[in-house]
Order: structure tokens, then C-alpha cells, then sequence
């Protein structure tokens, strides 16, 4: 069934950032009245392409057509305008002011604002498309699942044809998510479009017409649910049939340096991130996490740098119990660290040569003084091993990213650490350091160290694992040796649409 | 009531007329998420031209209108800074402060020359709706700005809390990407917000030189740009707050006046100090549950 006219289409949209092409040729278009999907990994390119029909960025080229007029869309001014609206990852309320007033907001109606009638045309709208919402509220009172029902309404408040989701279900508890679903089947048969920005593939099937799938800023292709499996999607988003990676050098493995059991860990909202996680890492492999960003990475870099303290749980270190130990015991334990942001494994303002002494200062201390000529040689030392471009008194703020990664690597691994926890460490990076990165992280695996690789980078985690864990939700939902990796299971597992039944495979 | 408290009370509503002018001023620019320290060499700049157009014109109201349209225009300037260029709100606000006092003083010399007396003016003079009932007569006997002041404190609640503008100024300082995703200029409010609130701080500068003082001097502000920066955070960044800690520091002020003249042996810096330590009490008070607008001094850029 081709529709007479599309809802809205968009023509070979491009968009660039720096270097980065976010959007290369992309093509798309929704039907009236569907639920479409955008599939693709982190970085794909689907949240910046809604962005752009959004009006919050401009395409570097393109054009988009709303139903059938060419549309010039500068601003979410003109979007709205359009009857396009979207609801972003970060919602767009304000918490001081009350669901009325943020409904309102932005709407033209003269000077006065008459709170009274104001509300009541909020109440009656709401009863009209089924929205429960309580007017008077103060967003800042809401549940996530109610302030995202704020921002659906506050769209469709604004007379939205066309809904734009951007991963709504990633903030949504799944008895949410059971709601949200019906909300949408209830709007798209009144004769809403929605766009559903996702990279959940049992979401997708559940509850879209059509999928297109995006991967690495391009336009992988459109289909219809009905003519795919989950097994085709997760193929066209990985985007590799299979990868073949076999560890050359794979060597004998020894006894679990990094044990993992039952870890428990709450997130700053006091959600659960980690549910219950285990897994260990042996002497002389590299053990990747992959998963899709936000399904407790990061919570689980700070709990194994003991920054965040588990709930529950065992973390050992070479037989050692050390779960409730501070960084620097962890430190003195034998565990280096690549944090997730590596502006924050240093201290910007001081010199290169003071950050690399920072982490272990008691041995650059003589009577309470700071042995600066040790520090020194130290610095001169680990620059020439690592090949940092940068001399001892550089600010070390004034470092490239691939530069300030080694300086990071060089502190973290001088001192011959029995277990590295590397993550994202060539996030950012450009091909000679990540390469360089890599090559590092290898070395520590041949030295005989248990290597954990935490990368949203899935080419990454193939080039380097000897065994790869999926996490998704907080849990490790499978572990396979590299060997037996393959886009299809892989996609599977990330995108949660499965769960391998022992759990862990040796 | 005798009449040393009648004279207080209506001391104090003078004391504090540029007070609640300034702190209004001043509240629309936070309101609406950008930190004003401009204010202080704002009320100065409204003071000068102030002065100097009724002098020039031979109508204080005309100077009055001259102060609130050259405070819009530093506004104009802060917003350029602070809004369009994501300048850091303290560097751009002080710097204005340190430009206009600056300006201010050149153009006095330019004007005046150095006189021995600081030149002076007929001053406005009070009304006195009231006649000479007794109490409530001398204090109602005050400055028509005194009046205007007070009856701006509700206008400006029913600008923030009852007009759509308003509503984006609140929405703007709390959460400006909301606002622009709502399809609010955020420039356009805070632009508009800073033009506004300057120009009610050249108004409160423009009060003293053409109505308590008759006069310019070169202190003639005293650091109550500041006062107002404080009075701010002890009301909360509400209107009618405000207006009582204008009314509180007024109140002191007026005392102080007072019983420097009550032949208390004491140093008369002593009693100066009296509101200024008395504002320092309060804000650790209610300070300590001051709740910013969320988006104060972060500059918003899209992207």
C-alpha cells in the first residue's frame, strides 16, 4: 500500500558535525496514521535526523517535505507550526511550574495569562485524547512516566499530526512502557503518525508498522513488520553478517583475577542500575562488556573503581573480598582504571607530570614533601615509554584527547596492575591513538593481567575480547567466546530481545 | 503614636523607594535566569542622566523618563553580553557596573567641571493626599515615586504570574530548554527582561538624585545596587517578599538615621553599618532555603 501523500518525507538529509557526518544521504518518509520506527545503534544517526525535522538543528543539506509542501523548519517554533512535535530523552518541562503552565507555555493568547481558563482548557483537552493528567500538578511532583505523558500532551495540545519519540522507553519502568503503548495504538487510530526512535527490537515489532533502520548515519533500509524478523533487524543494525574475529595469540588462561557476584547497585535516583551482575575475568584475557549505552556501564566502571558503593554483592580481586574498598585500596590492590570520561581521570589545571604522580603520591613523598625530582624523572620517563606528545610541566588540560589518553594509560598501567578496567578508552579518539590504545590494552593481556573492556564500540569489543558479555538492563543477559560472536546474537542480546538460558557460557 | 515612630515609618518608605525600584529591577533580570550585577552602576547611570536632563529640560519628569530609558539601554548592552555573546554573568554585570560608574563620572566632569558643592536641583516635591491628619498625614506625605514604586510591586507579581510573558520569563530562567522547545525565544525574553529591569534600576537611581537628594554626588549610590542583589535572595525571588525586605532594610536605615542623632555615644560608623549587618542576619536566615531560578547565570546556547 503506497500512500497517496506522506505525512512527511525526507530527502537525502545530511548533516555534519566537525568531522562527523551524523546524517550521510538520508531518506525517509512516514505514512499517515503509522507508527514507524527508527532503528539503529548509539550514534547512528537517528536522534540528530528527528532533531532536524524538529527544527533544533540544521541540515547541512536536504529537504523535507510536509505533507506535500517543501518545508523550510529553522526552529521547534516552525515544527510546531507544521503540526510536528517531539518529545526528547531530556524532557523539556519546567519543574517549578505546574503542568498548566508548562502546557501553555509558549502558546500564543494575548497578554494576560488567566490561569483559571487556562487550566480548565488543559482538563478538557486531556479528557478528549484520554490523557490522565492532573493540571494543577507541579511538574516537579511527577513520576517519569507521568512527565512524559505531560510532554505526549503538551504535543498533541499543540495540535501534532506527527509525533516524534526519542527513545521513550528508556526512562520508562516497563508497566509504563505497557501504557504508553496503549496510548499510542489509541492516538495512531484517531489519525496521529508517530515516529518511535528506538534500538529495542522486541519494542519495535510490538508496537511499529514499518521500520527504517539507521547505521553509522546512513539509511540501512525500510521495512515492514510484517516482512522482517527480529533476526534481519538486528542484522541491518549491527550491519555485519559476521565478524570472524579469531584472537590471534590466544593463549592458555589462568585463574579469575576480577570476580564479579551478584552485584546490586543503585543509580543516583536510587534505581536500580545493576540487578544482580556477575561475571569474572582471568588471567590473560580480555573480557568486553557490550551493550547499548545507559544499561549500567556506567555504574559499573564506578562500583569497580569503588566509587559507587554496591548494595549487594561480591567484588574480588584475586581471591580478595574488596567490595566495600576505597579507590585507593582498589588502587593498591593491583586495579588500574581508564575511566569513562577522561577529563575526569585528570586534574586539568595541573601539570602533566603532577597527574601522573597524583594516583599513587605516597611513593613521590619524602617527610610529608612532594619529592619533586622524582616526579620529574617519573614524568620524563613514562612520556618517552608512552610516546606523549607533551613535556612534565604542560598543563595538562592543554593535551589532545589521544595524548591525555595515554598520559591516563601510562599511570594506569606503569605499575603493572593484575586487573585493568578499561572504559570507552578510544571514545573520542582518532584512529592512530585508539590504535594505540588497543595495542596497549593487548600488551597488558600478554603480560598476563585480566583485562575488562567496557565499550559501547562494537567493532571495538570484537577486535580485542577474548570472550564477550552483553549487558543490557543492569544484567549480563549472555557471555560467548569471540569465536561464536555474530551480529544476529549479539543485536539479539543488546537489544534485549534475548536471554541466553544458562545465563554464562565458559 | 508618638512622633518619632511616625517619622520612622515614613522615613522608611522613602529609605526604601530605590530599594524596591532597584530589587524589582533586578528581579526580572534573575527571573528570567541572568544574574544583573550591572545594577549597581545602572542606578548611578540612571542618577546622572537623571540629574542631568531635568536640569537641562527643567522637568524632573523628563528626567525621570531619561533615567528608565538610558537603564533600558544598559540593559540592552548587558543582554548583548550576558544573552547573545554567553559572556559569564559576573565579568559582563561588574563590568558594566565598573563602565557606567566610569561614564558616569566623565560625563559629570564634562558637564559640571569640579564644583566645590555638588550642584543641586529643585527637587520633587512630596504629596500630601492626606493633609494634616494627624499620624497618618505625615505618613502619607511622600514622593509620588514612592507611590509608583509601591504600586509596581503588584504589577510586576501580575506580569510574572498572570501574563503569558510572564510565564516565559519563569520558564526561561528555570528551564530555557524547555522554553526554546516550547517555541519561546529565550533571547527575545531575556532581552526584553534585562531592558525592563534596568530601566526600573534607572529609575531607582534617578530617585535619588531627583527626589531624596535634589543633588549628584559621587556616592550617591552607596552600594544599594548590592543591597538589592541581597534583598533578592532574602525574598526569595518572589515580588511581594521582596517588598518587605526592602520595607526591613528601610526600616533600619531610617532608625540608624535616627539614633545617630539621639546622642548615643557611640561612632556614628557604627550606626551606618547597623542595616547592612542587619541584612547580613536576615539573608543567613532565609538564605539558607533560597531556591535560584535553575537556569541563573548559565548562558543558553542551542545545540
Amino acid at each position: 500500500m503506497i500512500p497517496l501523500m506522506h505525512a512527511i518525507e525526507m530527502r537525502s538529509v545530511t548533516k555534519r558535525f566537525g568531522a562527523l557526518l551524523a546524517n550521510d544521504n538520508v531518506n525517509f518518509d512516514l505514512a499517515p496514521g503509522e507508527i514507524h520506527a527508527l532503528l539503529g545503534e548509539n550514534g547512528a544517526g537517528k536522534t540528530t535526523l528527528m532533531r532536524i525535522l524538529y527544527g533544533l538543528y540544521r541540515a547541512d543539506s536536504g529537504e523535507i517535505v510536509v505533507g506535500g509542501q517543501p518545508a523550510h523548519i529553522a526552529s521547534p517554533k516552525d515544527a510546531i507550526g507544521l503540526g510536528i512535535g517531539m518529545v526528547t530523552q531530556h524532557f523539556t518541562l519546567v519543574p517549578t511550574l505546574t503542568v498548566t503552565e508548562n502546557v501553555s507555555l509558549g502558546q500564543a493568547g494575548g497578554l494576560a495569562f488567566d490561569p483559571k481558563a487556562a487550566r480548565q482548557k488543559v482538563a478538557d483537552s486531556a479528557a478528549r485524547f484520554g490523557i490522565e493528567i492532573n493540571p494543577d500538578a507541579l511538574v516537579r511532583h511527577l513520576s517519569v512516566g507521568e512527565r512524559q505523558r505531560v510532554e505526549i500532551f503538551k504535543a498533541l495540545y499543540r495540535n501534532a499530526r506527527v509525533l516524534i519519540l526519542d527513545e521513550p522507553t528508556a526512562v520508562l519502568v516497563p508497566q509504563e512502557v505497557d501504557v504508553l503503548f496503549e496510548t499510542l495504538r489509541r492516538l495512531q487510530s484517531e489519525g496521529l503518525s508517530v515516529i518511535f526512535i528506538s534500538h529495542k527490537l522486541n519494542e519495535v515489532m510490538a508496537v511499529c508498522q514499518r521500520i527504517t533502520v539507521l547505521r553509522g548515519g546512513r539509511a540501512a533500509g525500510t521495512v515492514n513488520k510484517s516482512a522482517t524478523t527480529q533476526k534481519e533487524l538486528a542484522r541491518m543494525m549491527v550491519g555485519r553478517e559476521t565478524f570472524g574475529v579469531t584472537k590471534e595469540g590466544a593463549r592458555a588462561q589462568g585463574e579469575p583475577l576480577l570476580r564479579v557476584d551478584g552485584l546490586l547497585v543503585l543509580d543516583k535516583k536510587g534505581w536500580p542500575a545493576l540487578k544482580g551482575l556477575s561475571f569474572d575475568v582471568r588471567a590473560g584475557e580480555v573480557l568486553g562488556i557490550a551493550g547499548v549505552s545507559g544499561n549500567g556501564q556506567t555504574e559499573l566502571t564506578q562500583a569497580l573503581a569503588g566509587t559507587l558503593k554496591p548494595k549487594a554483592g561480591n567484588l574480588r580481586v584475586g581471591g580478595r573480598n574488596l567490595t566495600h574498598a576505597s579507590p585507593s585500596q582498589l588502587a593498591a590492590a593491583g586495579v588500574g582504571r581508564i575511566p569513562e570520561d577522561r577529563h575526569e581521570g585528570v586534574v586539568g589545571e595541573l601539570t602533566v607530570a603532577e597527574n601522573l604522580a597524583l594516583e599513587n603520591l605516597q611513593d613521590f613523598t619524602a617527610n610529608g614533601m612532594l619529592d619533586h625530582r622524582r616526579i620529574r624523572e617519573n614524568a620524563e620517563k613514562l612520556i618517552a615509554e608512552y610516546q606523549i606528545k607533551a613535556a612534565p610541566t604542560t598543563r595538562i588540560r592543554a593535551l589532545s584527547g589521544g595524548n591525555m589518553q595515554k598520559a591516563i594509560l601510562a599511570r594506569a598501567l606503569s605499575r603493572k596492575p593484575q586487573v585493568v578496567i578499561a572504559a570507552q578508552p578510544t571514545r573520542g579518539l582518532d584512529v592512530g591513538a585508539t590504535d594505540y590504545v588497543r595495542g596497549k590494552l593487548l600488551e597488558q593481556r600478554d603480560r598476563g593481567a585480566a583485562v575488562l573492556l567496557i565499550s559501547e564500540d562494537l567493532d571495538e569489543i570484537l577486535a580485542l575480547s577474548d570472550r564477550i558479555a552483553v549487558i543490557y538492563e543492569g544484567r549480563i543477559v549472555g557471555i560467548l567466546r569471540a569465536g561464536e560472536a555474530d551480529a544476529e546474537l549479539l543485536g539479539l542480546l543488546m537489544s534485549g530481545a534475548k536471554e541466553m538460558a544458562d545465563g554464562i557460557k565458559d | 503614636m508618638d512622633i518619632f515612630l511616625i517619622g520612622l515609618i515614613a522615613a522608611t518608605l522613602r529609605v526604601a523607594t530605590p530599594l524596591i525600584l532597584g530589587t524589582l529591577g533586578e528581579l526580572f533580570c534573575e527571573r528570567a535566569g541572568i544574574l544583573n550585577l550591572g545594577i549597581e552602576g545602572i542606578m548611578f547611570f540612571g542618577a546622572f542622566v537623571g540629574f542631568v536632563v531635568a536640569g537641562a529640560s527643567g522637568s524632573l519628569w523628563l528626567g525621570v523618563l531619561a533615567a528608565i530609558l538610558a537603564g533600558a539601554l544598559a540593559g540592552l548592552l548587558m543582554a548583548f553580553l550576558a544573552v547573545q555573546l554567553g559572556v559569564n554573568q559576573h565579568v559582563s554585570g561588574l563590568g558594566i557596573t565598573l563602565l557606567l560608574t566610569g561614564f558616569s563620572l566623565f560625563s559629570f566632569r564634562l558637564v559640571f567641571g569640579e564644583p566645590r558643592v555638588p550642584p543641586s536641583i529643585d527637587p520633587f516635591s512630596r504629596l500630601s493626599p492626606l493633609g494634616e491628619t494627624p499620624i497618618l498625614g505625615p505618613i502619607f506625605e511622600q514622593y509620588a515615586l514612592t507611590y509608583i514604586a509601591l504600586a509596581i510591586v503588584p504589577l510586576v507579581w501580575w506580569a510574572l504570574y498572570r501574563t503569558s510573558f510572564g510565564l516565559q520569563i519563569r520558564a526561561v530562567g528555570e528551564n530555557p530548554e524547555a522554553a526554546d522547545a516550547a517555541g519561546v525565544s529565550v533571547y527575545r525574553v531575556r532581552y526584553a527582561a534585562l531592558m525592563i529591569g534596568s530601566g526600573l534600576m534607572g529609575a531607582a537611581g534617578a530617585f535619588l538624585s531627583l527626589a531624596q537628594l535634589g543633588a549628584f554626588t559621587y556616592g550617591i549610590i552607596a552600594g544599594r545596587g548590592w543591597v538589592c542583589i541581597a534583598l533578592i535572595i532574602f525574598g526569595n525571588w518572589e515580588p511581594i517578599k521582596v517588598l518587605w525586605g526592602a520595607l526591613l532594610f528601610g526600616g533600619v536605615f531610617a532608625l540608624q538615621l535616627r539614633l545617630q542623632t539621639s546622642g548615643l555615644q557611640l561612632p556614628y560608623e557604627v550606626f551606618l553599618a547597623l542595616p547592612y549587618l542587619v541584612t547580613i542576619a536576615a539573608l543567613t536566615v532565609a538564605g539558607r532555603n533560597a531556591s535560584y531560578p535553575a537556569a541563573l547565570l548559565k548562558p543558553y546556547k542551542r545545540e
